[in-house]
């Protein structure tokens, strides 16, 4: 009896183990998480303080395919020589990568807005900054529901 | 080879802001996937484009693997003076294409 109290305890903590075990290997997987967002963005704005508004991101707010999002950063600016849109930065939460793109514009843009299509790992938030000439930033995010993932699918042929 | 698509206005009056559109055919492989074998494919993206109106630089976009393949730019700029746009994209492996289109401004 004794024996059998022993064994059944030795199974209840190996199994107890092993789920253990099971959940940090799960707890990593390859993907950017919100903190490297925001170690992206800090990269790209420094200590810079970053304000919500002027910017205006245009995104599908349901997506079916991941695999080619259209995106749309524009910014209310006059893009006069004294006034204008330097860099749009664009940044997302849970792609394997924080970074998505950078533009670098000018006075000679006349208008303040891009377009491009980007893939997009997962239902998230995806953030555009914009800086201006004066040195200041501003930010504009958007909550994205995603259906089929990019990047994550199975693998492709040999 | 690398194809491109531009779109720029052929004619234009001066100071007005025209649209320009580039698509590339490019696969952007991400670097994050595999294949059925479990072999790592390596990353192969445009890493920069460039665009410049009669030698300045009016447009640059830094892509990373987030970017949808066969990248896709759209951006504008003001028409300024007759002459050529040239555009350009690098990237990894090697990968450079040039095209230029012409604009008519009056």
């Amino acid at each position: 009896m004794q024996r059998l109290t022993s064994r059944r305890q030795f199974l209840r903590v190996a199994g107890g183990a092993v789920a253990g075990l099971g959940t940090v290997m799960a707890i990593r997987p390859a993907r950017a998480t919100p903190a490297e967002m925001q170690d992206a963005i800090r990269k790209v704005v420094g200590s810079a303080r970053i304000t919500p508004g002027k910017v205006t991101l245009e995104l599908p707010p349901l997506i079916e395919n991941g695999n080619a999002v259209p995106l749309t950063v524009s910014v209310d600016s006059p893009m006069t020589d004294a006034d204008h849109v330097k860099t749009v930065h664009v940044f997302t939460e849970k792609n394997p990568q924080p970074n998505v793109v950078g533009f670098h514009l000018g006075p000679r843009a006349g208008r303040a807005r891009v377009a491009t299509r980007v893939r997009l790992a997962d239902s998230q938030t995806v953030v555009a900054i914009c800086q201006l000439s004066d040195g200041t930033f501003w930010s504009a995010s958007a909550d994205v529901v995603v259906t089929l993932a990019a990047c994550l699918e199975g693998g492709v042929g040999i | 080879m690398a194809s491109a698509l531009i779109n720029v206005p052929p004619r234009a009056r001066r100071g007005e802001i025209i649209e320009i559109k580039t698509l590339i055919s490019h696969a952007m492989e991400t670097g994050y996937r595999r294949t059925q074998l479990g072999a790592p494919i390596p990353r192969d993206i445009i890493r920069l484009f460039v665009c410049t109106y009669n030698g300045t630089e009016i447009f640059r976009a830094e892509l990373h693997p987030a970017i949808a393949a066969n990248p896709f730019i759209v951006f504008s700029t003001v028409a300024t003076e007759s002459g050529t746009i040239q555009f350009q994209w690098t990237g990894d492996n090697g990968f450079s294409v040039t095209e230029s289109a012409s604009i008519t401004v009056d």
